[in-house]
């Protein structure tokens, strides 16, 4: 598989990391890494980079995971990148409201390793 | 699992029926995210706690869920979680430990059937040192989990509001 850049969005630093080291385990050759801690900071991250895949939190301050996704088609950047919810939030609702707003993926904290390399890489099988 | 109803049902009554509940999301958080398996600990135990994580529940459920436990404690954690070995006073344990209170939350919720849309979850706060009150509106007896992670003691607790 070929290197790709991600944007990880969670307002804890200590769960952006742990994702990171999780997507390197799952074989991913990472080029470039950004970190945002909410969704104001994300689109910011968007507007100056491209990326190929993008994991994102729901209860974040200032702009939630959800109200993120919902934007993203807006910023020249954003258009068609896969999104993975990643979040505490696990009702049957919540992923059906993740989904319609574009989310292409949804993993439950907590999660196993292998949640993440399977939706991470099902993703991007399909994507290319 | 118990529905939001049976759940709302039961409120005036005794809680302590939950404990299996947050006692299995708890596991499961120290399982999935720490490799840790949790032992029960004794109640006689009363080491200092001197960090605390609280997470609000707000909806259907109204209550406080706090995580308490040594830094050294919580140190360890973090450092399973992150793969690594963070400075026991650094920024990365306090948001590793509000991140577990998160998760135990987040996951005691999704275990009680229609419980999850109709409660919301505040983001952490962690508090360091032993020298402060708090003073909840809790109006019922609350629960109280003692468990023992990698032989330090910890203690999850839910106050509930009406």
């Amino acid at each position: 598989m070929n290197s790709v850049s991600t944007l990880i969005v969670d307002d804890s630093s200590v769960m952006r990391k742990i994702i990171e080291r999780l997507l390197r385990q799952a074989g991913l050759e990472l080029e470039h890494v950004y970190e945002a801690g909410n969704g104001v900071e994300a689109l910011g991250v968007l507007k100056e980079n491209k990326v190929d895949l993008i994991l994102c939190d729901i209860n974040m301050p200032v702009m939630n995971g959800l109200e993120f996704i919902k934007q993203l088609p807006e910023v020249e950047n954003g258009k068609g990148v896969p999104v993975v919810m990643i979040t505490t939030e696990g009702s049957e609702s919540h992923v059906v409201q993740a989904l319609s707003c574009g989310a292409k993926g949804y993993i439950r904290k907590p999660f196993t390793p292998e949640q993440v390399k399977e939706n991470v890489l099902t993703l991007l099988a399909g994507k290319t | 699992m118990k529905s939001a109803n049976e759940l709302l049902a039961s409120r005036n009554n005794n809680h302590q029926s939950w404990t299996p509940l947050m006692e299995l999301a708890t596991k499961e958080v120290f399982e999935l995210m720490l490799s840790a398996e949790l032992k029960p600990a004794s109640d006689d135990d009363h080491s200092p706690f001197d960090i605390t994580a609280m997470v609000g529940l707000a909806g259907q459920l109204c209550g406080v869920l706090t995580i308490r436990c040594s830094r050294e404690t919580a140190a360890q954690m973090a450092s399973k979680m992150l793969g690594s070995q963070p400075a026991a006073d650094s920024q990365d344990v306090k948001d590793a430990f509000g991140e577990v209170g998160n998760m135990i939350a987040g996951n005691f919720k999704n275990k009680i059937s229609g419980l999850g849309d109709a409660c919301m979850l505040s983001v952490p706060t962690v508090i360091t040192g032993t020298d402060y009150s708090v003073h909840s509106l809790a109006d019922s007896d609350g629960l109280e989990l003692r468990q023992l992670f990698e032989g330090s003691p910890f203690l999850v607790t839910l106050e509930i509001h009406s």
